[in-house]
């Protein structure tokens, strides 16, 4: 799967949108489904909050079998963006596309039962309940009027050892005396229980320490072998780095570019996500009108 | 009854789930080790009080333990165990009822006039249950749609379901008369008076849909993280509405107790039972902090708060010490429950 790397993206090293959409639609030609084309697909999406602007004609591809890091610097809409794709707020405007099919989604289940599942930051776990119950929060199993205890254990067991997961003694653990990356776990194991094709994690491995969080990005790996499309939120570069396939920057509400994680350097993501440009990547720069008009290479976003 | 309570109390609420079938033990510390640990005794507050009660009573007062006693106690403490099953719903999601009682008033006038109307005790009975569950629906609403604190909500309705039941009775009592009622109020299996066992059937049934079904899943969830639930699709503000219904609706079956056991409807304030029903869901373990509430806690809390009440009449201590004592097992609850995990 991996080696379908030959994507217009990765080759022109800069997100033109217009490029890819075209080629993908020329893909089609061939009668099996490209296995490379976006499972999920944002177009010209804005969010604004009051008179603040937090989302400016955002564009983004999740692709099925990558990892997808969602890079930017603190209040550069990391947060909204994955919000909005789970339903918690609509978007104001843009396109929100689904296997390529426009879709809309204004609630968390609209998402859930697109096969979309976020693993938040602070987790969304209820601590005061055990594994099993948080892992089946909200869509519980029921046998007639009553939770069906015993399938949604098995489920949840069958689970956690298909991710390889060995480090949780019992499922009917408190989830409150876990370790930070038990819960980071089992958070990740309740977003693949469910069939899910789109995986988001926010800050996976923000308060782990370093072995926890190689399994974490372990983990993370697994999930998207299996053909999920898994995106990645960090702020940590190593970490993006040694997992991503593609790296896609936000800054100050923009999406300045989306990347072949191969195709950049470590350098060249910083300056992309503390200026938003870096050499030809990014948003153009304010003299580029002058320097080439008209030119068709300009892949800034300029909402 | 006790066998149950021990379980319950010792996995300490949310864990019950394994109970019959072999628990699951791992995060559990040994026996000799759970004694030493400060954090197991606030879990089982309620029953280690009440039999620390009964001792002291039954060795200073030999008719303390006697069967007509042991009825008349628990008889006594059937009003306050529906009323704290109810509360112990809306604290586990972290909010608070100050209303029970006034709505436990409000729903026995409302059960009067609808008797003295002369539409038969079955509507009666049923006007009573309803008139409980729309205040407790407002309460909810107000709660979570109208986002305004538990607190002053249900003070509000406190006062305003008061208000009602006075204006609606003019103020008076209505005697009622009727034999299924005193027969409800007298009657008895062996110790257990018909009115106990109503209300242990009630626990019975909030044990079952706190812990086997999905909504008192929801519950606990919505009063552990109430965000967190949200964002798994739990409709919290559905089940935070729903708790004050349950609330209001078992404030209306302790109406239909309270006027069998008075004969009349009466527009009482009826403040005690509103004190007593926090008091006993903090005894029996519940945190007002939400997502961590056991059934049986709260009922043995109720067992406790009558016994002491009963225990203190018994030795003749003037009835003016009994407020202060309930106040000082109170507090002293509270101050166990710093040391829960």
């Amino acid at each position: 799967m991996f080696g379908l790397l030959a994507d217009p993206i990765g080759q022109t090293t800069r997100l033109n949108v217009e490029t890819s959409m075209t080629t993908i639609t020329a893909a089609e030609s061939v009668p099996v489904a490209d296995p490379t084309a976006p499972l999920l697909s944002l177009r010209g999406v804005n969010k604004s909050f009051g008179a603040v602007d937090v989302l400016r004609g955002v564009d983004i591809d999740i692709r099925p079998g990558r990892v997808t890091a969602l890079v930017g610097d603190n209040g550069a809409g990391k947060s909204t963006l994955i919000k909005g794709i789970a339903g918690i707020h609509s978007f104001d405007a843009g396109e929100y596309t689904f296997e390529g099919k426009p879709v809309t989604v204004h609630s968390p289940k609209d998402s859930n039962a697109l096969g979309i599942e976020v693993v938040y930051q602070d987790l969304a776990l209820c601590d005061n309940l055990d594994v099993v119950q948080n892992m089946y929060l909200g869509r519980e199993l029921k046998k007639s009027a009553l939770l069906d205890e015993d399938t949604m254990e098995a489920k949840a067991k069958e689970t956690l050892s298909g991710l390889s997961v060995r480090t949780l003694k019992s499922v009917r653990t408190l989830v409150a005396s876990l370790s930070g990356g038990q819960r980071q776990t089992v958070a990740i194991a309740r977003a693949v229980l469910w069939n899910s094709r789109i995986v988001i994690l926010d800050e996976p491995t923000a308060a782990l320490g370093v072995a926890q969080t190689e399994q974490v990005l372990l983990l993370v790996r697994r999930l998207a072998d299996r053909g999920l499309g898994v995106v990645l939120i960090s702020h940590n570069l190593t970490d993006v780095f040694q997992v991503a396939d593609d790296i896609a920057v936000l800054y100050l509400g923009q999406m300045v570019a989306q990347v072949e994680a191969k195709s950049v350097t470590n350098n060249q993501v910083v300056e992309l996500i503390t200026a938003g440009r870096s050499g030809d990547l990014g948003l153009k720069h304010p003299m580029a009108d002058v320097i080439e008009e008209g030119a068709s290479k300009t892949g800034g976003v300029s909402a | 009854m006790t066998e149950t309570s021990t379980r319950e109390t010792a996995s300490g609420g949310s864990t019950s789930r394994g109970a019959g079938a072999a628990p699951h033990t791992p995060a559990r510390p040994s026996r000799a080790a759970g004694l030493r640990d400060l954090s197991n005794w606030a879990d089982w507050a309620a029953l280690v009080g009440l039999i620390v009660l009964v001792v002291i009573f039954q060795s200073l007062n030999s008719t303390f333990l006697s069967p007509g006693n042991i009825q008349s106690m628990l008889v006594a403490s059937a009003i306050l165990i529906v009323l704290a099953i109810g509360q112990t719903f809306v604290v586990a999601t972290a909010g608070i009822d100050l209303s029970v009682a006034s709505t436990m008033t409000l729903a026995a006038v409302v059960f009067g006039m609808v008797f003295t109307a002369g539409h038969g005790l079955p509507l009666s009975m049923a006007a009573a249950v309803v008139a409980g569950a729309m205040v407790g629906l407002v309460n909810g609403l107000l709660v979570a749609r109208g986002r305004i604190t538990d607190f002053i909500v249900t003070l509000g309705t406190l006062s305003a379901a008061s208000g009602l039941a006075l204006i609606l009775s003019d103020g008076k009592p209505a005697t009622i008369i009727s034999a299924p009622l005193l027969k409800l109020s007298t009657g008895s299996i062996g110790i257990f008076g018909y009115s106990v066992i109503v209300a242990l059937v009630i626990a019975l049934i909030a044990h079952i849909v706190l812990f086997r079904t999905r909504f008192g899943t929801h519950v606990l969830a919505t009063g552990g993280n109430a965000e967190a639930a949200n964002a798994t699709g739990v409709r919290t503000k559905r089940v935070k509405t729903w708790v004050y219904v349950i609330s209001g609706v078992l404030a209306g079956i302790g109406s239909i107790l309270l006027v069998a056991r008075v004969g009349a409807a009466e527009p009482a304030a009826n403040t005690a039972f509103l004190l007593n029903s926090v008091a006993a869901v903090v005894l029996g373990g519940v945190s007002l902090f939400g997502g961590r509430a056991t059934i049986i806690g709260p009922v043995i809390g109720a067992l406790l708060l009558t016994a002491l009440v009963n225990g203190l009449t018994l030795l003749g201590v003037s009835q003016f010490y009994q407020p202060l004592s309930v106040g000082i097992v109170v507090v002293l609850a509270a101050f166990l429950t710093r040391f829960q995990k």
